[in-house]
């Protein structure tokens, strides 16, 4: 036994799955407590789904070691599984199914399950509780999807991109059911390509891209780092000389300008900071148009570390 | 770890979409899992294959209405191969269709939909064990088998149909190891080709199986080699066993083998091939 088996989730070293000749995951660690959030953030191919699929037992790893609950998945699934929920990413129903029929079927599985009725109010799946499973729209075959992974009351739920195809009141209810269920110290692994989502909710964040963990850590400690976390941006006239800006910034700010007629500063931002930029605007006549100062985002990091270029 | 500096989402995201309060009283999710006791869920799962079975459209057609519009057909029309009453020739042939349409071609196609539609990876992620999905299925075309049975021997009976009273307990044995055999067939089409592919192959076999093994024209019938064969294949194994129980004759046993080898054959490449998607 680990001294922290009681508290851990799912504890993962070095997994690696090759699919289809493609590295899928490559040496990804992952660890996630009861009663935290963790979320895989990553483009879409980044090996999200693969990484869940083997903490969930459908997948053996062809490297590393795996505990979800204190057993190994893929041999020990028909214990793990009445343990955890499972929310996988595309549905997964009988097509002819009706919404409520699915649920209390899944509910019967579960030895003190949530009150289905209960939950199909609280997703606002009431209304279409005998329509067949194939006429629900995208959006609410997702949340039947997560009323089926929370029903058997779970002490850990994965949910592979929990708000994909959801409108925005669907996806802020989902974001209270799962801050709900990490304050019932349950744990949450979740995937998702939607930064705010990640930012919002999870304790840690672990990007991955190409099936390799880019980065991990609390949300903070991905959007610190060593510019202190500050940024001052704006638009203006493209191909400013920047120069006499850079010369009038105190030591240890940058300025460059990201796209063009986009200008990013990094540093030390302080209130004469400010005014140095608005001057520097004045002497070349224009204006600092979305002149805005905050936090580096996670989409900031997310993008520096898996590039910028669109992909299929 | 904690998140206190970071904004609750809540205080941001107003009050859901319920009509209802949402916020959720603290312990509403509080972790208690567990399995339930095995005939609930057998009986769950068993209830939800029935009744997604029955109201299939395209299932019914095939397991209750050309059964029963080729029994009405064969049995009334005069087509000059078979001595009156027709009935008592068709009736044992076209139970065996029935069950073949349930076991074989409606499982296959069943499994091959619900395994595109990640059914069979969605159950087998909840506490429901392996073999009550399976025993669930098994039930189902058992039970659908059974009202089969009962629909087609009442028409059968309006017909003038008259079996013989000892062949009951064994014809249900019959009709037993018949599903048995089939669905282990469905299962293997169904478990591991891709769900269009399963649909294309499960109904040319289901076609192939009717008139090879003598379902619609008795197997003395076929042309020279095929009423040879016909006693090999399951479909014709199944239509003498059913045959000889309603006249009272003794169940052939190189039928029953015929029935189980082919069982036995198509459950154990079920067991390397299926896949849950």
């Amino acid at each position: 036994m680990e001294p922290d088996a009681d508290r851990a989730a799912v504890r993962a070293q070095g997994l690696s799955k090759r699919l289809g000749g493609n590295l899928a995951v490559a040496d990804v660690d992952l660890s996630l407590d009861r009663g935290e959030v963790l979320a895989l953030l990553g483009p879409n191919g980044a090996g999200k789904t693969t990484t869940v699929e083997i903490c969930e037992g459908f997948l053996r790893p062809d490297d590393g070691r795996v505990r979800v609950l204190g057993t190994d998945p893929f041999t020990q699934g028909h214990r793990l599984r009445p343990r955890i929920g499972v929310m996988p990413q595309g549905g997964g129903a009988y097509p002819g199914v009706r919404a409520g029929e699915m649920l209390r079927l899944l509910a019967s599985c579960c030895a003190t399950p949530l009150d289905p009725e209960w939950l199909l109010a609280t997703l606002g799946l009431s209304e279409v509780r005998s329509t067949p499973y194939k006429r629900l729209s995208g959006g609410q075959q997702q949340r039947l999807s997560l009323a089926c992974a929370l029903v058997g009351r779970p002490e850990l739920v994965f949910l592979d991109e929990p708000t994909a195809g959801m409108d925005a009141h669907a996806r802020n209810l989902v974001w209270e059911l799962i801050t709900a269920l990490r304050s019932d110290g349950v744990g949450v692994l979740l995937t998702t390509h939607v930064m705010e989502e990640a930012e919002t909710l999870a304790d840690r964040v672990v990007i991955v891209d190409h099936g390799r963990v880019l980065a991990a850590g609390t949300p903070t400690e991905l959007t610190s780092g060593e510019e202190r976390g500050r940024e001052l941006r704006f638009t203006s006239r493209p191909a400013l000389d920047l120069e006499p800006l850079l010369a009038a910034l105190p030591e240890g700010c940058s300025a460059w300008e990201s796209r063009p007629g986009q200008y990013l500063l990094r540093g030390d931002i302080d209130p004469q900071t400010i005014s140095t930029v608005t001057a520097w605007c004045a002497r070349h006549g224009v204006l600092a148009d979305e002149l805005r100062l905050g936090r580096r985002t996670l989409e900031d990091v997310f993008l520096d570390l898996t590039g910028r270029e669109l992909r299929s | 770890m904690t998140r206190d500096g970071l904004d609750n989402p809540r205080a941001e995201t107003g009050t859901g979409m319920g009509t209802d309060s949402t916020a959720f009283p603290p312990g509403t999710f509080r972790p208690a899992p567990g399995r339930a006791k095995a005939a609930r869920m057998l009986l769950a799962q068993t209830r939800t294959e029935i009744s997604l079975t029955l109201r299939h459209p395209e299932q019914t057609l095939l397991t209750l209405l050309i059964p029963l519009v080729l029994l009405v057909g064969l049995s009334t029309l005069e087509l000059g191969m078979l001595t009156p009453p027709r009935v008592d020739s068709v009736a044992p042939r076209i139970l065996a269709l029935a069950v073949m349409s349930t076991a074989f071609t409606g499982q296959a196609i069943a499994l091959g939909f619900d395994r595109r539609y990640g059914v069979i990876k969605r159950l087998t992620a909840t506490a429901l064990p392996r073999w009550v999905l399976i025993a669930g299925r098994v039930l189902a075309a058992l039970s659908v088998v059974a009202l089969q049975t009962v629909v087609l021997s009442a028409t059968a009976f309006a017909l003038g149909w008259h079996p013989s009273p000892s062949g009951a307990l064994p014809g249900v044995l019959v009709l037993v190891l018949g599903t048995l055999a089939f669905g282990a067939g469905g299962v293997l089409v169904g478990g591991a080709l891709r769900a269009e592919i399963v649909l294309a192959v499960a109904n040319t076999i289901w076609f192939l199986l009717l008139m090879g093994g003598g379902l619609a024209v008795p197997a003395r019938h076929l042309p020279g080699p095929m009423t040879a064969v016909a006693d090999y294949l399951p479909s014709g194994a199944l239509a003498r066993a059913l045959t000889a129980c309603t006249v009272g004759d003794t169940v052939p046993v190189s039928s029953l083998f015929v029935l189980l080898g082919w069982g036995v054959l198509a459950g154990a490449l079920a067991v390397r091939t299926t896949r849950v998607s």
